[in-house]
C-alpha cells in the first residue's frame, strides 16, 4: 500500500476543506466566516478536480467562489451594526450549542458508519466526455428541469429584488 | 504522471510560493522600525475617515444578485456551446427560451432601478 | 488508496459541520453559510458516486449542476429576506425574530 500523489492531494484538500468549514462555524467575526467559506468552496472545487470532474470544478469556482461568495460578503457589508468580534456569536442558550454539537457528532458517526459498512460496487465502462454528456442530458432527457431552473432563477431574481429594495427603494 | 498529480504539485507550489516569498522578505529585511506612521492602513494615499466597519448601500447586493443569476446561466450555456453543432435546432430553440426567461429577469431588474447607481 | 468511501466520509464531515452551524449559530447569515456547506457536501457525494459507481454517464454531475443552480436561487432569496428583516428589526440575530411566536 503506497501513498500516491493523488492520495496526498486528496488528503491535503480534505484537510483544507474541513478546516475552513470548521472555521466558518466557529469564527466570532462574520467577515472571517465569509472568507473561510470562500476557502471551503475552493477546497471542494479541488476535490471535484481530483474526481475527474473538471467542468464541475470550474463551475464551483465560478458560481460559489465567484458569485455566491460575493453575494454573501455584500450582504455582510449591508448588515454591519455591531462590534466586529461579536457579529457571529454562537447561540444564546447553552442547550442549543450542546444539542448542535452532540447532534452533529451523532449524525457524522451514523452516516460515517453507514458509509464504512456499505459494500460499494465500483461501476465500469468507458467514461464519456463530461461536458458533451452534460449537454446531451440537459437539452435532451432533462430539458424540463433545465427550463424550470431558468424559471427558478428568474423568480429568485425578482423576489430578491423586491425583498432587498423594500418599500422606499433604499 | 496523471492529471491529479499535476494538480497536486501545482497546489503545493502555490502554497509554498507565498510562504517562501514572506520568509525571504523576513530574512532579508532590515530591523523593523515601529512608528505610528507604519501602523496606518495606507502609508501613502488618503487616510480613512470615520469607522471602516460601517454599513453599505443595498445597491451592492442588487448588482451581485443580477451577476449571480447570469453566472449560473453561463454554466448552462457552456456545455450547450461546446456541443452546438451536434445538438441541432431543437436545442438551439430550447436555449433561446432559457435565455429569454433570464432576460426577463434582467428587464425586471432594470425596470426596478437595480442597475442604477445613485 | 483513496476510494469512494474517503470522499463520502469527507462529505459526511462537511455535512455534520454544516448541521452544527445551522443549530448552534445565532446570526442568520452564518446559518445560510452553514446551509451552503451542507449543499456542498451533497455535491461531493453526487460527483463521487458518479465517478466511482456509475462512470458510464454524467447524471451525478448533472444533478450537481442543478443543485448549484438551486443553491444560487436559495442564497439570493435567503439573503434578501435577511436584509428585509434587518430593515424592520435592526438585527440579524435569529433570537430577535419572534414574530410568529406567542
Amino acid at each position: 500500500m503506497t501513498l500516491t500523489l493523488h492520495d496526498a492531494t486528496f488528503a491535503l484538500l480534505a484537510l483544507l476543506t474541513l478546516g475552513a468549514a470548521l472555521g466558518v462555524v466557529l469564527a466570532r467575526n462574520i467577515v472571517h466566516s465569509a472568507f473561510l467559506l470562500v476557502l471551503t468552496f475552493l477546497g471542494v472545487a479541488g476535490l471535484f478536480l481530483t474526481l475527474d470532474a473538471g467542468f464541475l470544478g470550474l463551475v464551483q469556482v465560478l458560481v460559489y467562489g465567484g458569485a455566491i461568495s460575493v453575494l454573501v460578503v455584500f450582504a455582510v457589508m449591508l448588515l454591519m451594526s455591531e462590534q466586529a468580534g461579536q457579529t457571529n456569536p454562537p447561540g444564546a442558550s447553552r442547550f442549543t450549542r450542546w444539542a448542535g454539537g452532540v447532534g452533529a457528532v451523532a449524525l457524522a458517526l451514523a452516516l460515517g458508519a453507514a458509509v464504512c459498512t456499505t459494500a460499494w460496487e465500483p461501476g465500469s465502462g468507458p467514461r464519456p466526455e463530461a461536458v458533451a454528456e452534460l449537454a446531451r442530458l440537459m437539452l435532451g432527457d432533462y430539458v424540463v428541469p433545465f427550463e424550470a431552473a431558468a424559471v427558478l432563477l428568474l423568480l429568485a431574481v425578482v423576489g430578491a429584488i423586491i425583498l432587498a429594495k423594500g418599500e422606499d427603494g433604499r | 504522471m496523471s492529471d491529479q498529480a499535476t494538480i497536486g504539485i501545482f497546489l503545493l507550489l502555490t502554497l509554498a510560493f507565498p510562504a517562501g516569498a514572506m520568509a525571504a522578505a523576513w530574512l532579508f529585511r532590515p530591523a523593523p522600525i515601529q512608528s505610528a506612521e507604519k501602523r496606518t492602513p495606507y502609508e501613502c494615499g488618503v487616510d480613512t475617515r470615520g469607522p471602516s466597519w460601517m454599513r453599505f448601500r443595498v445597491n451592492y447586493f442588487l448588482y451581485a444578485l443580477v451577476f449571480l443569476a447570469f453566472d449560473v446561466e453561463t454554466i448552462f450555456l457552456y456545455p450547450w456551446a461546446v456541443r452546438f453543432q451536434a445538438l441541432g435546432l431543437f436545442a438551439f430553440v430550447e436555449m433561446l427560451v432559457f435565455i429569454a426567461i433570464l432576460a426577463l429577469g434582467l428587464w425586471y431588474a432594470w425596470k426596478e432601478g437595480a442597475l442604477q447607481w445613485y | 488508496m483513496i476510494g469512494i468511501s474517503h470522499y463520502l466520509l469527507v462529505a459526511t464531515a462537511l455535512f455534520a459541520i454544516g448541521a452544527f452551524g445551522v443549530v448552534a449559530k445565532r446570526n442568520a447569515i452564518a446559518i445560510l453559510m452553514s446551509i451552503e456547506l451542507m449543499l456542498n457536501a451533497v455535491n461531493i457525494n453526487f460527483v463521487a458516486i458518479d465517478r466511482y459507481l456509475a462512470p458510464g454517464g454524467a447524471l451525478g454531475q448533472l444533478f450537481a449542476v442543478f443543485v448549484i443552480a438551486v443553491a444560487a436561487a436559495e442564497v439570493s432569496v435567503g439573503l434578501a429576506l435577511v436584509i428585509s428583516i434587518y430593515r424592520q428589526r435592526r438585527s440579524v440575530n435569529l433570537d430577535d425574530f419572534n414574530l410568529l411566536k406567542w
